[in-house]
């Protein structure tokens, strides 16, 4: 039985949640049982891979035997005994448990380039990533060419900054060469706080050695010995991937002094974050890692004039480094081939809300927004219609269905109201309330502003007082002006990013959505029927049978009637958690 | 304790450490930013003891009060709130007794703590319980997880004689 025979099992956070570490060890078990491992030991391999992007089908698991591949979905534990007796020993697959059509639909559209390896290489072996060309592109940087003309070809690809602001990554370099030396810096921000990405985590988690190696290729370009990775505490498999992929790099001589014999130094430390999202802000993130609180200060001078300690220091997100070393390799005229004209390349987004295939996904620039909601993403699930796509996390806005057309980059993000972020792309449907998407965003900005300005300590909290007013049935006439207004002066006099971009949410759901915000405030009525305040719950008279299981489920004790005669809820009683709304199996509750 | 102690602040002088990191180690140690230990470091690093209690109140991951032995994290990402998280998390504080304003129940058993995204958006919404992530939450199969865990939690020997 000379098969070659290798399983790739996803254990990226979204697989192990499903049940990706059961999975994996029945296989183990499996294998050994059925005299596999012994026989066939160096040609039967298990691997742990990450994020393939298909997070709703875990757990994913590829079987490949003498190259030739199949993908299973859905796989829970009791389901490996037969892929192992049928497929493995037997060469037939289990053709119900494959993965169908529309697992290549979410694929078709996709360019994988920072993703092309998460799903194949084992993130916690080196030379699974070394086998995929991993470090050539270090090799031929450093051994073959000057600083200099690395951040050149850089320059050529147009790669952009993929943190969110898009700024282009060569200017960004070069000015860091041109900065005094010897001491500079190179942070790599994984500090991912925008909720809705999961970007940075898979990739970290995924392929760890991508953003190492683009680190190198990085500090080597602008003259830095010193590097730090900046990661979320609340990622922990991804740290750990990180300091073991770092402890191997060293150990190969990647990392520390006189790499591969050219004199160049670089090491990195790894520092994590304790929980405060404004630390995604450059020079909040060097006030974190100097262990103060992190709070911004003024620009200029920028980082790269005075950073870390006072050093020049550049900070790149995870996916801009990631995409260095595929850069590097295939050449800058490759990557400008993907795009448009001003934003070149691939982007990286986390496709998740109201969408039937939710998960990670990779789609050129320049993409008709359409097509990654319906081709990609299979359009909406439960059979709703689409109402508004969120990109940008907190600092966004919202994309109504009607422009749908749009084409995703930078410029026409812009141009629509919204921005491209750092890849959190969240589908509403006609059950959102986008006065309520508005109120949980500044929720979240209000209490994550650092409070040292305050157009953002005080805006926020009274954008969020107005928002929180109107939903609850307590707005006022006026109160869409104000909100306008105050966005206005929070956004112009805000110290950093986080104020500064903290009311477009407010902004874009007023200029898309203003029916919504009159209704709540002049009606009193939230038409998506989510503000609980707005909504009442009644029985319909007509076609209620009595059959009192919504009294019973009431927490309130709301809910009164005689068995088998129509139920009445008392209005002044009712706390509107929908429970008899959920419960009633005669759809006779009325939700309005 | 001092031990503990010494053996942190070792750490911190041999890795280049910051405050950060002292309150990190601290929280993994102890579940919480004990007084007396903040003090120790502030006595030892001659820190004035209000730095470091300007650090600890700004970071979400510091507390400064003791932590339940259970904690049930709520993401509150959003994906997860688009998903019902704010439904979850009202079942999570009934079911548990949490007192209003409060995150960790009286008992000390159960702390809910919401948090504003694990990063795992594709099976929102997600509530972690001690560790353990579970995806595609609805508010019956929370309830249900929530009586296991107190069913499964030993009860508290009162006035043991040893």
């Amino acid at each position: 039985m000379n098969k070659d025979i290798s399983i790739r099992v996803c254990m990226g956070t979204g697989g192990i949640a499903a049940g990706g570490v059961a999975v994996m060890s029945t296989f183990e078990k499996a294998l050994a049982d059925a005299g596999l491992r012994a026989t066939v030991e160096k040609n039967c391999s298990m691997h742990k891979v990450g994020c393939r992007g298909f997070c709703a089908r875990d757990v994913l698991v590829d079987v490949a035997i003498n190259g030739n591949k199949s993908t299973y979905q859905y796989i829970k534990p009791d389901m490996v005994e037969r892929i192992v007796n049928e497929h493995i020993m037997g060469g037939a697959p289990v053709a119900d448990w494959l993965v169908s059509d529309d697992y290549h639909t979410f694929h078709d559209k996709q360019v994988k380039v920072v993703l092309s390896d998460c799903g194949e290489v084992d993130p916690e072996d080196i030379d699974s990533y070394i086998s995929r060309d991993g470090y050539e592109a270090t090799k031929k940087v450093l051994l073959t060419m000057t600083p200099q003309e690395t951040i050149e070809v850089i320059r050529a690809s147009g790669l952009r900054g993929r943190g969110g602001a898009g700024f282009p990554t060569a200017v960004k370099w070069d000015m860091a060469i041109k900065a005094p030396g010897p001491k500079k810096y190179l942070i790599c921000n994984a500090d991912e706080g925008d909720p809705g990405a999961f970007m940075d985590r898979s990739v970290v988690e995924g392929n760890p050695h991508s953003v190492i190696e683009g680190m190198i290729i990085g500090a080597y370009a602008i003259g830095a010995p010193y590097g730090y990775v900046y990661i979320r505490a609340e990622y922990p498999l991804a740290v750990e991937r990180l300091h073991l992929a770092i402890k191997q790099a060293k150990e190969r001589g990647f990392l520390g002094k006189n790499i591969l014999g050219k004199g160049f130094d670089f090491m990195i430390k790894v520092k994590l974050g304790a929980g405060a999202f404004v630390c995604g802000e450059e020079t909040a993130l060097i006030a974190s890692i100097e262990g103060k609180r992190g709070q911004p200060r003024a620009k200029p001078p920028f980082p790269v004039q005075k950073g870390l300690w006072g050093y020049p220091t550049i900070i790149n997100n995870v996916e801009t480094l990631a995409n260095v070393p595929y850069i590097m390799r295939k050449g800058a005229a490759w990557y400008a081939a993907m795009g448009t004209e001003k934003s070149k390349g691939t982007k990286v987004f986390a496709l998740t809300g109201k969408i039937l295939n939710s998960g990670l996904i990779e789609v050129p620039m320049g993409i008709p927004l359409k097509e990654i909601i319906y081709d990609i993403g299979g359009g909406i699930e439960g059979g709703r219609q689409l109402k508004a796509v969120q990109t940008g996390g907190p600092s966004g806005g919202c994309i109504p269905a009607s422009m749908v057309d749009t084409p995703v980059d930078y410029e026409s993000l812009g141009k629509v109201g919204s921005i491209m972020g750092s890849g959190g792309m969240v589908v509403l449907d006609e059950t959102n309330c986008m006065v309520n998407m508005a109120k949980y965003f500044l929720e979240f900005t209000k209490s994550e502003s650092c409070g040292k300005c305050v157009p953002c300590r005080v805006g926020t909290k009274r954008l969020l007082e107005i928002l929180t007013r109107i939903t609850e049935g307590k707005g006022r006439k006026g109160d869409i002006d104000l909100l306008e207004t105050l966005s206005s002066d929070v956004k112009t006099s805000s110290l950093c990013g986080l104020g500064q971009t903290a009311p477009n949410p407010i902004l874009s759901t007023i200029k898309y959505f203003r029916d919504e915000y009159e209704a709540h405030i002049n009606e009193k009525r939230c038409p998506a029927g989510v503000c609980k305040d707005l909504l009442t719950y009644s029985i319909i008279e007509a076609t209620c049978t009595g059959c009192t299981l919504c009294a019973r489920v009431c927490p309130a004790g709301a809910i009164t009637g005689e068995k088998k005669k129509p139920h009445v809820i008392n209005q002044d009683l009712c706390i509107k958690c929908g429970a008899c709304f959920e419960k009633c199996k005669f759809k006779s509750i009325k939700k309005g | 304790m001092e031990e503990k102690l010494e053996g942190i602040l070792l750490r911190y002088r041999e890795n280049e450490g910051n405050l950060i990191s002292i309150l990190q180690d601290l929280e993994s140690e102890f579940g919480y930013l004990r007084e007396d230990a903040i003090t120790w470091f502030s006595d030892r690093l001659d820190v004035p003891l209000a730095k470091f209690y300007g650090v600890a109140t700004f970071y979400a991951q510091f507390h400064l009060k003791p932590r339940g032995k259970n904690v049930i994290t709520a993401c509150c990402g959003t994906a997860c709130h688009v998903k019902g998280s704010a439904r979850l998390i009202d079942s999570l504080v009934k079911e548990l007794v949490i007192p209003a304003g409060e995150d960790t129940s009286e008992d000390l058993r159960f702390t809910v703590e919401k948090v504003n995204c694990v990063g795992a958006c594709s099976i929102a919404p997600v509530i972690i319980v001690n560790k353990t992530v579970h995806g595609k939450m609805t508010p019956d199969k929370l309830v249900k997880e929530m009586k296991t865990l107190k069913a499964g939690e030993q009860p508290q020997v009162q006035n043991a004689i040893i």
